[in-house]
Order: C-alpha cells, then structure tokens, then sequence
C-alpha cells in the first residue's frame, strides 16, 4: 500500500520532469515540473467531444485504461512493505491487467473509424504483443530464482541469491526500462512530440479524445511511469537492508529462498522511501536524456529491437537455470 | 522566314523577340523535341501557350547544360475547332505537368497523355465545371490493400494538399499528390498592371521560403527587358542575398529533418544556426527572408563596410558550428538508420520526369544554374555543382550541408571582389563617390519594356530552378508571365521516392525535399 501511494505522489512529478531534462538538453529554460499536471486540470475541467461515428467502447476506452494502471499499481510491494493485494501468481494479473486496459485503448481507436488511428492501433498492439514474452520470461526467471510466485515474496527473498541478484538485477532493471519506454509509447519506438499522423503510435491513437478523457488517458500515462519506477525500484532496494549479508550463497541450492519481512529499523523505511524517490527522479532524468540525443528508429526496425529484449530476457533465465543446477541436476 | 528550329539565347536572363521565335509545324516540332530530348543535359524549361488574335501560340523553352543556352522554338495552332495534339508526354514525361496546365486553361486536348489531370483550378479555367471536390484520384483494387488520405489541412503550420496513399499494410504502393488548393491567380496578377514595383514585392510572395529566389528572376524580366545594364556591385549583392537564403534554408531543413526523426540536440543546434543567417539578412534589409532587397535596376539596400563585416563575421561562426553539428550528424547511427536507402529517388527516374535542383543533384544529375545558365555575378564566377548519387534521404540531407558549405565560399569569394571594385575605393578613398556610385543605380519601377517580347530568367534558387518568362505587347506591355517554381518538376520526385516504403518514413521523405505548395499552386 505504501507503494502504491508514494508511486501516485511521484507520478505527480514524473512527466515534468522528462520535459524539464528535454529542455534543458535543448538549451532551454522549459516549463515547471507541475505544467503537465496543470494541463491535466485543465483538461479536467473541460467536457468532451466525442464523435458521432463512436460507440460507448470509445468512451469507455479511458476510464477502463486509468482504472486497469490503478488496479496494476496496489498489485506492487514496496521494498520491506506489503502490496494491497498479491497472491500466488499476481505478476501474471498485473501484466494482463494492463494489456486489459491497452485492448479496450485500442479497441476505442478503431471505433473512431479514422485511417490514422487504425494504423496507430495496429502498432500499439504489435509492439505490445512483442513486448509480452519480455516481462513473462523476467519474472519467470525469477520465480524459478527465489521458488516464489508472488510479486511480493519474489522481491523480499531476492536479495538473497547473492552476487547473482546484482546481475540479474541489472538485467531486470535495462529490460523494465525498455519495456517501460515501449509501454508508454516513447523513443526510440515512438516519438511523443510529433505532430506527423503518419509515424505516431500512442499519440495518433488519443487524436480523438478531448477534454476529461484525455486527462484520463494523460493520467494513466503519468501513473504508468510511476509503477514502472517503482517496479524498478523492487529490484535495486532490499527488502531489508541489514539482512543481505546474513544470507548465504549456499542458499542458492534449496528450493525457496527465505522470505524475511520486519525486523529493519524504522528509520532504514525512510532511507528506502528517499532512494525510491531518488530512483523514480533517476529515471525520469534518463528518458529525458535518452530522448534527446539520438534519433527514433525506423518503424520496420522496432519489432526487431523488441525482441532482443525477449532474447536478453532469455539469457538471463539460462543464466539462473545454470546457478542453481536445474539443468544440469 | 527563320529556317532555322529554334533561337538560341546564350544570356541569362535574356530576351528575344517574338517573331526570332521559330514557328514549326506541329510534327516538325514533336520531332525537334525528340531530339533535343535524346541528348545529354537537355531538358524542359517551361512549355506555355500565348494567345494571340485567332491563333494558339506554343512556346517552348529548354536548356541545354551543356552548350550553356536556352533555347526558344515555338508552333501555332487554330483557336477554331479547338486543337487536339499528339502528347509529348507520351515519350518524354517530363512535359506531362505542363501539357496538363495547357490542357487546364484551354481545354486543348493530348491524345495520349496518361495522366491528362486538373493541375490548379484557376478561376479562368477552360471547363469551369471541372471540381475540386471531383478530382480522378487513380485507384487499385484488391482486398489486402488500404486508401490512406492526408491532409489537406495537415496537424502543424503547413499549406494545404492531400495525400492519397494506397498502402498494403504499412508498405506503400502508390502516392497521388494533388495540390491546387491556392487559388492565389499569382500569373494574371503580374499581367494587371505593369507597376514594376508592385510586381516586384508579389514575386516575392510567390514562394515566401524563396523569397530571393524570385524576386530575383523577377528582377531579371525586368532588367533584360528593359535593357537594363547591371553594375558588378549589384550583381554581387543579389547573388550573396540568394546565397544567404540558400544557407537559412538549406540549415533550417536539416533542423527539421532532426525534428522528423525525433533527434531533438540536432534541431534545436540548427534552429538556432538559422537565427543567425536570417538575423543577418534582417541587419541588412529589415526582413529576415529578404523582402524589399531584390528590385529591378538597383536596390535600395546597397552593401556597407559594416553589412560586409558583418555578414563575414557570422559565415564564420555558423559555418564552424554547422561543420561540428553536421560531422554529429552524418555519425549518429540512430540517424543513419533512418536516413540511408531511405526514399530513393533513381538517376532514371530523376531524369525522366526532369527533375531540377537538390531532387536533381542528389540523384546523379548534373544540374544547376549557376553552372549551366550563369546569372548576376555567377557570370564571373565559375561555380561547380555539387553531386550525390544515391538519391535517398541521406544524399538530400548531405547535399544540403555540402551546399551551405560551397555557399559559404561564394559568399567569401564575392565579397572579396565586392570590396575591391566597390567599398574600399568608394568608403576609404572617396567617401562621397559611393553615394553618386550607388545612385545611378536606384531601382527602377515604371521603365519602357521593349515591345513584342519574350524575356526568360533562370535563377538556382534553394531548392532548384526557377524560371520566370514575360511576354509583352506591341506597347511593351507584359501580357503574358509565366512562373515555374523547382517544386512542379519535383512533387513528381516525391510520389515515387515513397513507394514501396513504409507509410511512417513519407514525412521524413517529404521533409527531405521540402517542396512548395504555393509555388505550385500560384
């Protein structure tokens, strides 16, 4: 719960942030952290136009998309702290619940029954598709890692697997970047400042909503960064900090790792909280920076680059089949 | 009677009168046209229609690179019953836009053309009942494949045209462009009153990102027809004008090219280079794009020791900039791979649908102005083109920066020679002979033009060859203006350079040649 809610807070700053650094890289001053969240009120403030070719799937298209990235944020932990919910299994729910909020995304497009968006649709769900096999194989690498199968449990008992937690770490922090920027349809996949129907992806397919959807649509834009940071976040802060050495690497052999919760001192939550906050401007900063100085692939190119990433995905999976003997038993 | 096929003009811009202007008969003519077609470097100029009393006359203007001539040759035909030609464009395709145009306004027919389509919708059209809104957009059937229309109100501050893409997924297959939405009559305007100085200001409004570009051939009808004599000092001032638009132009669309490609350091680092170009013109006339500095006879911004500094002073700085940005640039990886192979344009294609300017040079042809057909101070200049021959985005974009770099050095090497014959022994010598130097020169706007005429301009603006041509009456009134701007060669370029691409690469492709809606449309 704590998670979801200091990821809600962080998503306030996020987007200012990328444009901020942009700015910045640009050489110029740039807008206020907050301009974005103020555009947002704005929009809020606005009613919508809505097209008299759409059905109700277009109008629901938004609300389902805010509601399913506010389900898929309570479906996180926070280092040392529990999720709202999680159960055995939850990360094949938080994948799914996005994809759910991303179907009806592009449901909503083609409803408009424009040829932009169409072709807008058609991308988004193809990189989507190819993004898929990416997350699955990450977390189950992990859940083959630790024995465990929730979210929760996978991140406490990670720490322990020793110096391959770093490793895999890193692994799992490069992928969810790249899964993060293809997701929320940035560089190098697409381009969120184009003003050419053509080459858009995300952009091309809210051209129709207005006003209160599209604050919506913006919302879930912004809160989407956020979990994605504070996923990342999982993966670089242990759970309990005074514990890491204590676990052995001899504990790599045994089915599950151990899951220890409590027992940090109170002050170690608020160092957690100050590095998540340092993590989530950390990335920020980067999607900022990595769209600035390189140009945006070819479209025909990205299926390529996404999958590469199912592929590094993949040698990281080999790589914990290997240390702990599955395959060669 | 001439019995010769055609008369052949060795000055740009020059003039001719009308009865040098061989008559042919129309199978004599297809046949001459034949010929000068199948040699090298020849190519159409402009192909317009001067009617007379009872009778069409056609006037045909092409250019020799080679031979560094125009040449002039022309047939006649019957008002009553409207003339029905054999095409040209049959074996030489690069005279469909301008057989569409004659067929347009006079109702002439082409048996043969293959493409005998509306152009522009002037108000005095042949067939006013011809619409926009009925245009014969070429279609393909099948299931697999997709009709994508952009435009023509397009997202971002651009004119107007619609884009109709038949596309077979994202792979595009086929590319119509129609254009024709300005409806500005920008020819009939120059014929309405023979004030040269409000002529003047609407050549510049013909192309506004060529300003210089026209009014200059503007300036050249003018000058030629009114026998004008061009000091080198003017002549020097105009073509450093054009070189400084050359460079804004050619710096500003490798920012946008940046912008297409989602590479933010490489736009904003151009962006700002162009500041600094336009700023100049601006220090120097008062508008950035150069309104107000070409005008026939003189000009009313004659060069200052200061101005030359100036000018001097920023080539230097822009130019080490725009190196460093450019070696950036052409290195990033992520920028090749979107640049290369990209929007091919082949040596065959280019030159059979007569491809002038940069869609020209980037594609293995040699063609420029300045060397073929020397105007203002390129008379004393020999300038040699640059040349790329891949004819994809990545050739367009290089050639722009080797331009601005050849610019730069025409600037540099003018303006040298300036201060020689002018400033140094007007401004350090004698102070007041500037004064009575420049004012012999002041420009000109209520001349005597010589009377039943034909003047012809050519002038390699940014983007490629502009061609202005007058004719005037027994009073020495133009009755007749012809504008060609590079871009009605060129659209052609861009429908062929996007098929078999992806549909997302068309705006990069479009960007790279940077064409002219309003020169087009007039």
């Amino acid at each position: 719960m704590t998670g979801s809610l200091l990821a809600a807070i962080t998503a306030l700053f996020f987007p200012g942030i990328i444009l901020r650094v942009k700015s910045i890289a640009s050489g110029r001053k740039g807008p206020g952290i907050m301009q974005p969240w103020r555009n947002i009120l704005v929009q809020l403030q606005k009613g919508s136009v809505i097209s008299t070719t759409t059905s109700y799937v277009f109008r629901l298209a938004p609300v389902i998309y805010l509601s399913t990235i506010l389900c898929a944020i309570l479906l996180l932990p926070f280092p040392g702290t529990p999720s709202f919910f999680g159960f055995e299994g939850d990360f094949v729910l938080f994948a799914y619940l996005l994809a759910l909020g991303k179907f009806l995304f592009i449901l909503g497009a083609l409803d408009t029954g424009s040829s932009f968006e169409g072709m807008g649709a058609n991308r988004e769900a193809l990189y989507s598709m190819l993004a898929e096999p990416a997350f699955f194989i990450l977390f189950g690498t992990l859940a083959l890692l630790t024995g465990h199968t929730s979210m929760q449990q996978i991140f406490d008992s990670f720490q322990f697997a020793g110096h391959s937690s770093f490793i895999l770490g890193f692994i799992a922090v490069y992928l969810l970047v790249q899964i993060a920027m293809i997701e929320n349809s940035r560089m190098p996949v697409d381009d969120p400042k184009t003003h050419l129907e053509l080459t858009m992806i995300h952009e091309v397919m809210i051209l129709d909503h207005s006003g209160f959807d599209l604050a919506l649509v913006n919302i879930g834009t912004a809160l989407k960064f956020a979990m994605y940071g504070l996923l990342i976040t999982n993966f670089l802060v242990p759970a309990n900090p005074g514990r890491i050495i204590a676990g052995g690497e001899n504990l790599l052999t045994s089915h599950e790792l151990p899951v220890i919760t409590g027992s940090s001192p109170s002050w170690m939550v608020l160092v957690q909280v100050g590095v998540f906050f340092m993590i989530q401007v950390l990335f920020a900063s980067l999607i900022g920076l990595m769209e600035s100085f390189r140009a945006r692939k070819k479209l025909a190119r990205n299926p390529q680059f996404i999958v590469t990433l199912s592929s590094i995905a993949l040698v990281a999976f080999i790589l914990v089949l290997l240390i702990t003997y599955k395959m060669i038993s | 009677m001439n019995d010769r096929k055609y008369t052949g003009l060795l000055t740009n811009p020059g003039t001719v009168a009308m009865a040098e202007i061989p008559v042919l008969e129309y199978p004599e003519f297809r046949a001459f046209t034949d010929r000068l077609m199948g040699e090298e470097g020849t190519h159409c100029l402009t192909y317009f229609v001067v009617p007379q009393e009872d009778k069409y006359r056609f006037v045909c203007c092409m250019a020799a690179d080679e031979n560094h001539e125009i040449l002039l040759f022309s047939h006649e035909q019957p008002m009553e019953p409207l003339p029905s030609l054999p095409s040209l464009t049959e074996k030489h395709f690069q005279f469909h836009i301008f057989e569409r145009e004659i067929h347009e306004n006079f109702g002439i027919g082409f048996p043969g053309h293959p493409w005998l389509k509306p152009v522009r919708y002037p108000a005095g059209r042949h067939d006013p009942s011809e619409g926009m809104n009925h245009y014969p957009f070429y279609t393909i059937e099948g299931e697999s494949l997709h009709e994508v229309g952009v435009g023509p109100v397009h997202a971002g501050i651009i004119e107007p045209g619609h884009f109709r893409f038949i596309c077979n997924g994202e792979k595009v297959l086929h590319l119509e462009i129609h254009l024709g939405y300005q409806h500005r009559g920008v020819e009939k305007l120059f014929t309405g009153q023979q004030d040269f100085l409000k002529q003047s200001i609407l050549a510049e409004s013909i192309a506004g990102d060529t300003t210089v570009g026209h009014s200059l051939a503007h300036a050249g009808v003018i000058d030629t027809l009114a026998g004008l004599e061009i000091s080198q000092g003017l002549a020097i001032e105009r073509v450093v004008a054009l070189e400084l638009e050359r460079i804004a132009v050619h710096i500003g669309d490798t920012a946008a090219l940046c912008t297409d490609i989602a590479y933010q350091f490489g736009q904003v680092v151009n962006e700002a280079l162009r500041t600094i170009i336009i700023n100049t013109t601006q220090l120097w006339c008062g508008n950035r794009f150069g309104k107000g500095l070409v005008r026939p006879g003189g000009s009313h911004y004659p060069l200052t020791a200061e101005i030359v500094a100036t000018i001097l002073k920023n080539l230097d700085e822009v130019e080490s900039r725009y190196l460093q940005m450019a070696s950036k640039l052409f290195s990033l990886p992520s920028v090749l791979g979107r640049f290369e192979g990209t929007g091919r344009v082949t040596t065959m294609q280019a030159s059979l649908i007569g491809a002038v300017g940069m869609a020209a040079k980037s594609s293995g042809m040699y063609r420029d102005i300045r060397w073929s057909h020397p105007f203002s101070a390129f008379v004393e200049y020999s300038y040699e083109p640059v040349m790329l021959h891949k004819g994809d985005v990545w050739s367009r974009a290089m050639l722009r920066k080797m331009e601005v770099e050849k610019s730069m050095e025409v600037i540099r090497e003018l303006l040298k020679r300036f201060t020689i014959y002018d400033l140094r022994f007007t401004i350090e010598e004698n102070p007041k002979s500037e004064i009575r130097n420049r004012k012999s020169e002041i420009s000109l706007y209520d001349a005597s033009l010589a009377p039943d005429s034909l003047a012809i301009s050519l002038v390699e603006g940014w983007r490629g060859e502009i061609c202005h041509v007058a004719v005037t009456d027994r009073e020495g009134r133009i009755i007749q203006y012809k504008v060609k701007d590079p871009s009605l060669h060129n659209w052609m370029a861009l429908a062929l350079a996007v098929r078999n691409q992806e549909i997302s690469d068309f705006p990069l492709c479009n960007k790279s040649f940077n064409l002219s809606y309003c020169g087009n449309d007039l």
